[in-house]
């Protein structure tokens, strides 16, 4: 479809049909790229040295971004809550909200939205580069599905390792806003602590680990699905890594967006 | 005539608009050493990567050992794959694998054999291309391009394939460790009695390694006729080629 004119003009309708034919393009495609994925991840054969090594990529090498990230996060929360509560008298609501925030939210987004950046653009560079140098051609030769041996291992990894993260991520980041409460605020440390783990359930940390296998599935496939298809040269792999970046980023928060009001719905 | 273990017929692939196969037909018997020449963009690659799996064609029947392959993704290919191997252009080497886990890949994923008798196995196999026990724990990065070529060389002979591919298998290597990499060509596809299809535009190379020699111009083999004969082959397109003149039928690719 021409999104211009004959004479060269824009034309507004064409462009909105070609890119909503686009979208729908790419949607099926990577809906299709999923399904194949999912499929080889839940059915045998597995590679489980390959699962292992994955884990260790995405979950032991991000922990320190993870937590300098949950630090700050829940000391400025601790922060912005003590600023906002002092208005009407509710500073002592702090450990509760910083609890409640970490647990149900932001651990999961932080580290969701920090593994889009050093894992999902880091897979999309490593199958992109593996895609031009045709080691995925040199794969299939060799009688290794690549969907079994390289993106089902990535997918598995993701699911398993970023609840985990996110275990990690809520402990830090309520100790950030603990210790900026401590320290700076002028809170009773054990009074803090106290409320913190008389007010978090089950159920809130429940709903950070749910969306982070969540996170974990759709970090991994953005980073397969755009190094599958990535173009040849640097400039192909470099477009892979940014596209596999943004888009994790994107459906992360869209995703979460999503999951909340179902756990609002529901009563999570 | 036996039956060929790999025969090509009316082999068509198109990429949008551009017909790159267009009705391909070649067949290659039993350890015999076919090279197919070709310029830029002659369609040798994706001829190999269709003849591969790789790629499905639109048009036309890919019989290996008998059996049709074509758009045979299960079974009958996998089975095929296990009595194949492939030099790629580049390597092709798994960077995060060490040379000996590259060489015995195929052992280790698909056969299933032992870590510990995989890599006895890659090291003899590296010996008969010339690298020695003190190269199987080094990474590709570590390697020359001469010596990633001999690493591919050994991953492509480990399983003692009925048939091989080379693409391009001398390209980006200095004139005396090409002839180096043609003579463990020669070596080890006589050791074991493999036919080859090697796909080329290295004259001496060509001349050294076919027993055969083809020629793909637009998509289809317009000469084909033993390696002798290539000088004197009656064909205008061959013979530019075979010099290496720019003025001729074939328009340089610039």
């Amino acid at each position: 479809m021409s999104s211009k004119t004959k004479g060269g003009f824009p034309n507004p309708l064409g462009w909105i049909g070609a890119a909503t034919l686009g979208f729908l393009a790419e949607a099926g495609r990577l809906s299709m790229f999923a399904a194949r994925v999912k499929t080889a991840a839940f059915t045998p054969r597995w590679y489980f040295a390959e699962i292992w090594r994955q884990m260790v990529r995405i979950g032991f090498y991000s922990l320190p971004v993870v937590g300098l990230s949950s630090i700050f996060i829940g000391a400025a929360l601790a922060l912005n809550i003590y600023t906002g509560g002092s208005r009407y008298g509710a500073e002592q609501f702090v450990p509760n909200i910083v609890v409640l925030g970490i647990t149900r939210e932001l651990g999961a987004t932080i580290t969701g939205l920090m593994l889009a950046g050093r894992v999902s653009a880091g897979i999309a560079a490593e199958i992109g580069a593996m895609r031009v140098t045709e080691q995925i051609d040199a794969l299939k030769t060799l009688s290794a599905n690549p969907y079994r041996y390289l993106y089902a291992p990535r997918f598995l990894a993701g699911l398993i390792t970023l609840p985990l993260l996110v275990v990690v991520a809520n402990i830090i980041g309520v100790m950030g806003g603990w210790a900026v409460s401590v320290f700076s605020l002028g809170f009773d440390s054990t009074t803090y602590l106290r409320n913190t783990l008389d007010f978090v359930t089950q159920e809130d940390i429940s709903v950070g680990l749910i969306k982070a296998v969540v996170f974990g599935g759709v970090i991994a496939l953005m980073g397969c699905y755009h190094g599958d298809k990535s173009q040849a040269g640097a400039t192909g792999v470099g477009r892979a890594a940014t596209l596999s970046m943004v888009g994790a980023a994107v459906l992360v928060l869209a995703f979460n967006y999503i999951l909340s009001t179902l756990f609002v719905r529901i009563g999570l | 005539m036996t039956q060929p273990i790999l025969k090509m017929t009316d082999v068509q692939k198109s990429f949008g608009p551009k017909h790159v196969l267009k009705g391909v037909n070649i067949d290659v018997q039993r350890g015999q050493s076919l090279v197919i020449l070709g310029g830029s963009g002659s369609g040798k690659s994706v001829m190999l990567k269709n003849a591969l799996g790789l790629m499905t064609p639109e048009q036309g029947v890919i019989e290996f050992d008998g059996v049709d392959v074509t758009r045979d993704q299960g079974k009958t290919r996998e089975a095929m794959r296990a009595r194949v191997g492939m030099l790629f252009q580049s390597g092709a080497l798994f960077d995060s694998l060490t040379v000996w886990e590259n060489v015995s890949f195929r052992l280790i994923q698909a056969e299933r054999i032992k870590r510990g008798e995989a890599k006895e196995r890659a090291i003899e196999t590296l010996r008969k291309v010339r690298l020695g026990s003190d190269v199987a724990d080094l990474y590709p990065a570590e390697l020359s391009g001469g010596m990633q070529k001999r690493v591919g060389l050994a991953r492509a002979i480990i399983s003692k394939p009925d048939l091989i591919f080379f693409d391009e298998p001398t390209t980006g290597l200095d004139p005396i460790t090409a002839d180096a990499i043609n003579d463990l060509i020669i070596e080890q596809v006589k050791a074991l009695g493999a036919a080859t299809i090697s796909i080329t535009h290295d004259m001496s190379s060509a001349r050294k390694i076919a027993d055969e020699i083809a020629m793909l111009y637009h998509g289809e083999i317009i000469w084909r006729g033993p390696s002798s004969q290539i000088d004197a082959s009656g064909n205008d397109y061959v013979d530019q080629f075979v010099h290496g003149r720019a003025d001729g039928p074939i328009q340089p690719s610039i």
